[in-house]
């Protein structure tokens, strides 16, 4: 009974911050403005803009995964060869950014790919044509990658590191080369770091709106500028409800790969 | 419908958070409370303190980013102000919605004060100025930088649509404003309604699109001061900032005319406390207060004795007010109804995804 009660705090707060609010964008992404029930506001994905804008985000929420997940994983796998993790410094300098607002980081990149920005004042300096960096798909994927590449290094970091090392030692003694090593022991046994990182990775890109008003200069239109836009502009709570719910599908899918692959939950980040 | 279940989350929301704090109705100055919903950082905290001081109303102060933001609240009545500062539109908006009452000029004897131009532009949305009281105004104008185009050579609309300024130009990322553009270089009015039309300025908006360099709303200051971009879409009450920090900026409203905006004190209908509400009106529109407030915000100010402290320079200055000849025409913004502001959302998500 106690404990029950102990949980009390973390119940009293699921209820205020998500089962409220989720309850609140189920009953406005299923009413229309007269409070009718439609279903209008789902299938309003298949409107070219919202499509377009969540195949944008789709697409460049992939990109900026595999980078994230091609950046993590070999730095894993030098953090544990070398042992350089077991002091933990490496992954104190990737979690270090972390202390600071991400959007003032973001903002950081914006004066560094600006037009007369950091990396144009270098070129020019160096008597370089400048660059058209900013307000592009890849200033985004830049953004994206920067702002959560600790949340792909350090789950995989983490899965790589409780590998026995035993196991790599066996498998050299049976004669199995470097290549074999990680391909059928180190990689089989970190999918669950793999996959954890991929879906802390994958959402967030896949929703953000900051980083693509910040980096995209507002000419890039991605799903969850459309949803924020609604709220903050088109006034129509209920088509941003209504398209929030059906990111919440592609959220669940991932979640559900999540569970799938990681089920001790050994991938956990911290 | 729609309301109860709006109020029934909030109290369920409420009712899950009650005991982490005592009840704000127990506080309060000694002539009692009076609730202020504002834009972000739009009054002058030192005003804040003066009121407090001279009338023992404490003001509990809360901002919101824009009107859109606002509406919801004050229309579910999750949390009930005294006074609210919208935008022309939205006041229309509101007054048709049954959401104001009408102000007691009984008790905002300043009201006087308001030149008559506002008084004019303001009747157009709220006929009779019987439910708002201007706090700011001002126009819609180009601003651009004399070092990189030469003085003079802006006086369009049509200028946004240059290809010698690619890259260049910054337009704001507001959808009223971007159709206003659009519209007035086409000739019409900025509150056109034919979907037709609204299409061709949709055409016209992507055919710039890959001229301009970035859609932004409040740091369009910050890119021309910082010369990233020259050119650029601006609210006059920007200007002096802008110049002050970069003089080679020039502040042009377009011959096509442009658009006047307002942001008005209203109360809302289910306010607590409508007379500290129209003492807290009445003390914004005095004098001193007017300029305490111009000097925070450097906006335009509506208010006839504040222009009397003003420099001759400062009342000069067209940025801040306009020639008549100018004036006459821009016009304001009108709430053009929720099918209409449909119509155009989707038109500019269209415009936006391209």
């Amino acid at each position: 009974m106690s404990r029950k009660l102990l949980a009390g705090p973390y119940l009293i707060w699921m209820i205020c911050c998500t089962v409220v609010p989720l309850g609140m964008i189920v009953y406005y992404g299923l009413t229309d403005r007269s409070g009718a029930f439609t279903f209008a506001n789902l299938s309003a994905i298949t409107v070219p803009a919202h499509a377009k804008a969540l195949g944008l985000a789709l697409l460049l929420a992939v990109i900026s995964t595999l980078i994230c997940l091609i950046l993590a994983y070999p730095l894993g796998l030098i953090l544990r060869k070398t042992g350089l993790g077991q002091k933990g410094f490496v992954v104190f300098l990737f979690i270090l950014p972390m202390w600071m607002n991400f959007l003032l980081r973001t903002m950081a990149w914006q004066t560094i790919l600006e037009k007369h920005g950091v990396i144009n004042g270098i070129l020019s300096f160096l008597g370089l044509p400048s660059l058209r960096l900013i307000n592009t798909p890849a200033a985004i994927v830049m953004g994206m990658v920067y702002d959560f590449l600790p949340f792909m290094v350090l789950p995989v970091y983490n899965v790589l590191m409780k590998i026995d090392n035993s196991v790599v030692e066996a498998a050299r003694d049976l004669g199995a080369s470097n290549r074999q090593i990680l391909f059928k022991i180190l990689i089989p046994l970190s999918v669950p770091g793999i996959v954890s990182g991929i879906t802390m990775v994958f959402i967030p890109s896949l929703t953000t709106f900051v980083i693509p008003n910040m980096l995209g200069g507002g000419k890039l239109l991605l799903i969850g500028n459309i949803i924020d836009q609604e709220f903050t502009v088109g006034s129509n709570w209920h088509l941003g409800s209504g398209l929030s719910l059906v990111m919440m599908v592609f959220i669940l899918i991932s979640m559900l790969f999540l569970a799938k692959f990681d089920k001790g939950g050994e991938g956990n980040a911290f | 419908m729609k309301k109860f279940m709006l109020c029934f989350f909030s109290l369920l929301a409420a009712g899950s958070l009650a005991g982490c704090g005592s009840s704000p109705e127990s506080a309060g100055g000694e002539n009692g409370q009076v609730y202020i919903f504002n834009y972000g950082d739009y009054v002058a905290p030192e005003v804040i303190r003066m009121f407090e001081e001279e009338t023992g109303i404490e003001v509990i102060y809360d901002t919101y980013d824009t009107n859109e933001e606002m509406y919801p609240v004050i229309e579910s009545g999750s949390v009930r102000y005294d006074v609210v500062c919208p935008s022309d539109y939205m006041i229309e908006k509101m007054v048709k919605n049954g959401l104001l009452t009408e102000i007691d000029y009984a008790n905002v004897p300043n009201f006087d004060y308001i030149s008559e131009t506002c008084r004019n532009f303001s009747d157009s949305f709220d006929p009779g100025n019987r439910y708002s009281v201007p706090y700011n105004w001002g126009t819609v104008g180009i601003l651009y930088n004399t070092e990189v185009i030469p003085e003079g050579s802006i006086t369009s609309w049509a200028d946004l649509w240059n290809p010698a300024y690619t890259d260049e130009i910054l337009m704001q990322d507001s959808l009223r404003d971007i159709y206003m553009i659009a519209f007035k270089r086409m000739g019409l009015s900025c509150n056109t309604t034919d979907e037709e039309k609204l299409a061709e300025a949709t055409e016209l908006l992507v055919e710039q699109k890959p001229f301009v360099y970035k859609y932004v709303n409040d740091s369009a200051r910050d890119f021309l001061i910082g010369e990233s971009a020259a050119i650029g879409v601006i609210y006059s009450g920007e200007v002096l900032y802008c110049q002050d920090e970069n003089e080679n900026l020039k502040y042009v409203i377009p011959e096509e005319g442009s658009n006047v905006w307002l942001d008005s004190w209203v109360i809302p209908k289910n306010c607590r406390n409508k007379e500290n509400a129209e003492a807290w009106i009445n003390f914004m529109c005095r004098g001193d207060i007017g300029m305490m407030t111009y000097e925070y915000l450097t906006y335009p100010t509506p208010n006839t004795e504040t222009m009397k402290l003003m420099s001759e320079e400062e009342l000069e200055n067209e940025a801040l007010f306009p020639p008549e000849e100018i004036l006459a025409r821009c016009e304001v913004y009108h709430y053009l109804g929720e099918e209409m502001d449909d119509l155009f959302s989707s038109y500019w998500k269209d415009f936006k995804s391209r």
